[in-house]
Formats: structure tokens, C-alpha cells, sequence
């Protein structure tokens, strides 16, 4: 495998299982575009165990993971107070918390970032997301994945369905938190280096961006999602380089392709609001089963 | 007594919705709360299902529930079917129904799920579509197939027919009669008079957030007391 595919498949698997931690809320209803904030807790977490408590890479790894899993816990009861736009702000105004800190802790590296001795290679990470979608797609299966559904369609008629809403929800602020923090601790690892202005509000719109154009529906979108944005800006950079254009052009391609992936996210957004992976395309695409079955 | 109700008190900031409500439903009774828009009878079924936090005693088969969040309630055996249906509409027909049994660990579920979609073929057609696409008529049969999910033993009503065609109204009324007969108790809030007086045993007429006369079926319906409910005469 060529070194740039397995560049673009290690950000990938890592997007993925970030676009999942933020997913896990959406799902609940919650909109969290604090997503950039948890990741950092995880790069940093995992980046601090390494280089000052000597820990190898899996527990490192883990410990990230559950690092992330108790702040989101910890932040949901704030959180949780505020409803719509301002759930948004009080999740985004906590990201900037944790990059203002980083950015002020000599111990952190400051804006100098720290360099790990530790790395783990794209046998870890592609295993690890597998693991991830294949967790949330289980989770949305069961019981408490329908009452997360329910919450995130009336949360008033969930709890009196008898659906301890509360509980769900902050359950799924600290495995959302957990699953971010898990991208970030294999992000440091695998670019071997962390610094604050990676963690910035565009990587939290990026994600949530992720998860609302993939559609928060269903288990995949997610992951179509986090495909989709990318692989976009991979595929329109090869696109220039394999129409061999003149270089000059072929530099001006490469760089309007922001500009060529915002005007397709404006239209996503007009054309398909519930995102691009609904009930209703799951639907119409597979095979119908269990219609009918069953009863009668 | 299956649900006693004392001194129930309710305030919205300013406004005193429910003001001191003392009620009770006996096993396998139907009872109607009556009264004009704005007499607080929505109010008080969402105290007694523990949506809105109010003062006063709830017990529900002798054990105080008073303090219990809404959803040891449903699991108590006490559920709320609320006003205006309100499914999960991105969730198809048989994952509302499911959403019902939220509270349930016994195996039973998917034979109760069968039996709900027995009693309502509407729902059974329709049991992998998403609930938007239902008419208000089968949306409200869903509210209540779901809530039956639940295996309550007391299930409060909000004007279940509210929008529904006379017919309709027939039926859902018939519906009620009969889960009834099965053993659950019913406390229903109606604007339908005539035909909650015609279903149900015992019935209060609310006023002003307080009961106004409360007595049989067969007693409110000759009642001055309860037109005078309805055309908003002054409280006593």
C-alpha cells in the first residue's frame, strides 16, 4: 500500500471514530460542537501518559479514552441545563476552554505542541474504528439506542414513556466523550506530535458537519459521513494532479477545492437536510425485511 | 383504591393550574375529568404522570409515588397517553410500540407487540413505516397501542378524541370500553361530554384548576353544575 493511501485511510479510521463520538449525542438530540476539545483531551491525555508515565501505547490509549468518557460526563450536567443553540454554544465555549488551557500550560507545550516516543501504525488504528462502527451500530439496535432515538424525537413523551431521559443523555455525552478522546489519543500516536491549533473550532464544525451531513438517523451516516469530507478534498486534490494540467492550474484547482467542497455542502444541506443516509433511503435500498412477518 | 390523589397543587410561574385536587380511580374503573378549556385537567394528568412537578400525595395502589420521576411511574403501572397523540414521528409504527415497552425486562414484549398489532390491523399494515405518514385516526390508535405496551394497570387519557371524526370517536370510545373490560382502569379528560358520561362509571367536573362536583355518570349528566362548567360561570 502506497504510503499516501494509507495516510488518507489512518485519517479516515480516525475521523470515523471521531465522527461517531459526536453521532452518539446527535442521536440523543444533543448537538455538540465541542467535538475538537474532547479530541485534544484524548491527544494530550494519551500524549502525557506516554511521556510522563512511561505507559505504552494500549493502556495509554485506554486511559485517554476514559479520560474523555469522565469530562463528557462530568460537563453533560451543565450542559444538559441549556437546550438547541445554546447547548451548541455552552459544548463550543467548552472547546475553547480546553484549547486555552493548553495553549497557557508550559507542561502541555504550549502553542509548541508536544512530540510523542510512541506510535502506533495503521494495523491499530483500521481494527480499532471497525470496532467502533460495529459498537454503534449494536448500540443503536438495542433498547437504549430506541430510547435515544425517542429522546431525540420528543424528549417529553420518551420520559413519560418511561424512558429515563436524563440518564441517556448524559450516558451519551460521556461515550461521545470517550470515543472523541479515543480518535485523539490514536491521532497523536499516529502523527507522533500534538499542538493546540489542531484541536481549533474548525476541526468541532468539521465533525458535527460530519455527522449532520451523513444524517444522525441511522448508524451510518457517521460514516458515510466522515468518508465523504474525507475523501472529497483526497479525491478533488487527485483530480487536478491526474488531469494533468498545467502546473500553475493544476495549484489552482488544488486550492478552490474548499471552495468546491463548501458550494457541495450548501447543496447538500438544501437537498438533503436529514442528512445523505436516512430511514427512508435504508429502506428503499435493502431488501424488505421482516415487512409483514411475524404476526397475524 | 387503585389511584388516590390528594391535594394535588400545581403552578405554572404566575398561573395556578391546579389548585388542591383531591381524586381517586378504583380498580378497573372508568372515571372522566370534565371541564372547559383552561380548567386544568391536562395539568393535573401530567402532575398525577409526574411531568410537572406538584405538591400534594399520589398513591397508586396503596405505595406513595408522589416523588417518583415520570418514568418509575410508567414502570409503577401508571402511563399517560398525552394530548395531540404526539408519536415519535422519525420512528416507524413498530418502533413506537417498542419505545412503549421501554420500561419492560420480561420476555413477553414481542407477544404483547403481536397483540397490539392484532387489535389495531391499521398499525399491523403499517408496521415498518415511518409513524408520519399515519392519518390522526391511526396516529391516536398508535399513542395508545403504545402506551398498552407498557402493561399498565391505570391508563390516563388526554383528550384522546380530539380532531377525529365522529366515527372515529365511536370507536376510540368502543377501544376504551374494551380495554377496560381486560382490567385496566381508565381516567380519561374529555371535551366529549356525552360520550364520557355514557363510558364512564364516576366523573369530576374541573374549574378554575379546582373540582368543581364530582359524583356518578348518571348524576353529573343531569347536572346544572356541569353546563355551567362549560359556559364559564363564576367559581364559587
Amino acid at each position: 500500500m502506497s504510503g499516501y493511501l494509507t495516510g488518507v485511510l489512518a485519517l479516515l479510521a480516525i475521523n470515523v471514530i471521531f465522527a461517531y463520538g459526536i453521532f452518539i449525542t446527535a442521536a440523543a438530540g444533543q448537538l455538540n460542537l465541542g467535538g475538537a476539545g474532547f479530541q485534544a483531551i484524548g491527544a494530550y491525555g494519551c500524549a502525557l501518559l506516554g511521556l510522563e508515565a512511561g505507559l505504552p501505547p494500549g493502556p495509554a490509549i485506554a486511559l485517554a479514552a476514559l479520560l474523555g468518557g469522565a469530562v463528557g460526563f462530568l460537563i453533560s450536567f451543565p450542559v444538559l441545563r441549556t437546550r438547541g443553540v445554546y447547548m451548541v454554544l455552552a459544548t463550543f465555549a467548552f472547546a475553547e476552554v480546553v484549547a486555552g488551557v493548553i495553549l497557557n500550560s508550559e507542561r502541555l507545550g504550549g502553542s509548541m505542541g508536544l512530540i510523542l516516543q510512541d506510535y502506533v501504525d495503521i494495523g491499530i488504528i483500521l481494527p480499532v474504528a471497525g470496532g467502533v462502527v460495529l459498537f454503534a451500530f449494536y448500540l443503536m439496535s438495542t433498547r437504549v439506542g430506541l430510547a435515544m432515538r425517542a429522546i431525540h424525537d420528543d424528549e417529553a413523551v420518551a420520559e413519560l414513556m418511561g424512558v429515563h431521559t436524563r440518564a441517556v443523555q448524559v450516558g451519551c455525552f460521556a461515550l461521545g466523550g470517550a470515543l472523541a478522546a479515543l480518535s485523539g489519543a490514536l491521532y497523536a500516536l499516529y502523527y507522533g506530535f500534538v499542538e493546540a491549533q489542531v484541536f481549533g473550532p474548525l476541526l468541532s464544525i468539521f465533525v458535527l458537519l460530519y455527522v449532520l451531513i451523513g444524517g444522525t438517523q441511522t448508524a451510518w451516516g457517521p460514516l458515510v459521513g466522515a468518508a465523504f469530507f474525507t475523501l472529497l478534498p483526497e479525491g478533488l486534490r487527485s483530480l487536478a494532479a491526474a488531469l494533468g494540467v498545467e502546473p500553475e492550474l493544476g495549484r489552482a484547482i488544488e486550492e478552490s477545492r474548499f471552495l468546491i467542497f463548501g458550494v457541495i455542502i450548501v447543496a447538500m444541506m438544501i437537498l438533503r437536510p436529514q442528512g445523505i443516509v436516512t430511514r427512508d433511503l435504508l429502506e428503499r435500498m435493502l431488501p424488505r425485511r421482516r415487512r409483514g412477518a411475524g404476526h397475524g | 383504591m387503585l389511584l388516590e390523589v390528594e391535594a394535588l397543587d400545581l403552578r405554572y410561574g404566575a398561573t395556578h393550574a391546579v389548585r388542591g385536587v383531591s381524586l381517586s380511580v378504583a380498580e378497573g374503573e372508568i372515571v372522566a375529568v370534565l371541564g372547559a378549556n383552561g380548567a386544568g385537567k391536562s395539568s393535573l394528568m401530567r402532575a398525577i404522570a409526574g411531568a410537572a412537578a406538584a405538591s400534594g400525595r399520589i398513591r397508586l395502589a396503596g405505595s406513595d409515588i408522589s416523588r417518583m420521576p415520570a418514568a418509575r411511574r410508567v414502570r409503577a403501572g401508571l402511563v399517560l397517553v398525552p394530548e395531540g397523540r404526539q408519536i415519535f414521528v422519525s420512528m416507524t409504527v413498530e418502533e413506537n410500540l417498542l419505545v412503549g415497552a421501554h420500561t419492560r425486562r420480561d420476555r413477553a414484549v414481542a407477544r404483547d407487540l403481536a397483540a397490539v398489532l392484532e387489535r389495531f390491523p391499521n398499525l399491523a399494515a403499517r408496521r415498518g413505516q415511518p409513524a408520519a405518514v399515519l392519518s390522526g385516526g391511526e396516529q391516536q390508535m398508535l399513542a395508545i397501542g403504545r402506551a398498552l405496551m407498557a402493561r399498565p394497570r391505570l391508563m390516563m387519557l388526554d383528550e384522546p378524541s380530539l380532531g377525529l371524526s365522529p366515527i372515529l370517536v365511536a370507536q376510540l370510545f368502543d377501544l376504551i370500553a374494551a380495554l377496560n373490560r381486560q382490567g385496566i382502569a381508565i381516567l380519561l379528560v374529555e371535551q366529549n361530554t356525552q360520550m364520557a358520561l355514557e363510558t364512564a362509571a364516576r366523573g369530576y367536573v374541573m374549574e378554575l384548576g379546582r373540582i368543581r362536583t364530582s359524583g356518578s355518570a348518571a348524576e353529573l349528566a343531569r347536572d346544572p353544575a356541569l353546563a355551567d362548567a362549560y359556559l364559564g360561570a363564576a367559581a364559587p
